[in-house]
């Protein structure tokens, strides 16, 4: 099935928002998630069930500004 | 110097802001709310140099600087406020001399400290608006806090090797820091700044829009930067933007809030840069 990963159009084979973090080799500690425009709390990511269509986005820290 | 009490631009203060007045969204009534505000960045390095120095040339009343550091010749290539004479000499120092240099009627008061649980919420109480410019994710989360306990609009900015984001945060209204990132990341898991590595103009180009949206605060025009996450690719010179909502489990400014003052969390040292 298809899915938005930020912004991109992505094929990937089901499964849960924890599963798609693993295959993008994520740690789930760095990373805050949002599917369809609400945030996943961490301890959902392992519950959360994308289906075709969802827009997927994964926010990283960006911490620098010196 | 306007006179503060009439607050009247003499005639070199209206040639000097004469493309801003000129503009129907600032007017004179516009400069003279730039005149009176008071914005507060916290550092004085990559994020805080162009936004000081914009903020300077606007003809913003009052700048506060906080930075506990000395100039080092590694800041140089992205900090523009300090120049290679500056190397050793404290980095308010420095940006006070640059941004009077360029703008004698701005007042700069210099805080020459580290941000902590102690001093931030009486310095931020000063100030109209706050920009963060720091480069530790301790000090980000402080930022977001006191802002929310202070009450303050907050210009959120984040520069990292070829990204960058930028976010406006008003506390109540919109979605804060924490509605979106819980907490710092563990600290094992971040590279640090000196690792990871910054293209120095990308300091210019959020610093920037930093000031930009402090601006549109203190005017009261446009649309702000809130509830929004405005990411930039410099590598594909992308902008992309990122709907984000208040949290109702926010810990901080949710429905049923854990955070209920000021803290000061872990290690100050903690990286900078979390992309995998």
């Amino acid at each position: 099935m298809q899915v938005k990963v930020n912004g991109k159009a992505e094929e990937i084979q089901g499964g849960t928002v924890l599963d798609l973090l693993k295959i993008k080799k994520i740690e789930p500690q760095m990373v805050a998630v949002e599917v369809n425009d609400k945030m996943i709390d961490r301890d959902h990511l392992a519950t959360t069930q994308l289906t075709e269509g969802d827009q997927v986005e994964f926010l990283f820290y960006m911490g620098g500004g010196r | 110097m306007a006179d503060n009490k009439t607050m009247e631009f003499t005639e070199e203060q209206i040639n000097r802001y004469s493309r801003h007045i000129l503009l129907p969204e600032v007017g004179g009534k516009g400069q003279k709310k730039i005149a009176k505000a008071k914005i507060l960045l916290v550092g004085a390095g990559g994020l805080g140099s162009p936004a000081g120095l914009y903020l300077a040339a606007a003809g913003v009343g009052t700048i506060g600087l906080i930075d506990s550091d000395v100039v080092d010749l590694t800041n140089l290539q992205r900090q523009i406020l300090h120049h290679t004479s500056d190397v050793g000499r404290p980095k308010v120092l420095s940006g006070k001399e640059k941004i009077q240099a360029l703008n004698p009627d701005v007042a700069v008061n210099m805080y020459e400290e580290r941000l902590t649980a102690g001093n931030a919420l009486k310095i931020f109480g000063e100030y109209d608006v706050i920009i963060d410019g720091v480069d530790n994710f301790t000090a980000k989360f402080l930022i977001n806090d006191a802002c929310y306990f202070a009450d303050k609009p907050l210009v959120h900015g984040g520069i990292l090797r070829f990204d960058g984001r930028v976010t406006t945060i008003v506390p109540k209204k919109s979605a804060c820091y924490r509605c979106v990132f819980k907490k710092p990341p563990p600290a094992g898991l971040v590279a640090s700044c000196q690792e990871a590595g910054v293209i120095g103009v990308l300091a210019g180009i959020i610093g920037t829009i930093q000031a930009t949206e402090a601006l549109k605060l203190i005017l009261g025009i446009g649309r702000p930067l809130t509830d929004r996450l405005l990411d930039f690719d410099a590598k594909k010179t992308q902008f992309r933007e990122i709907k984000v909502k208040r949290n109702p489990d926010c810990a901080l400014c949710g429905d049923h809030p854990t955070i209920t003052e000021l803290f000061d969390d872990g290690d100050p040292f903690a990286g900078c840069a979390a992309r995998p």
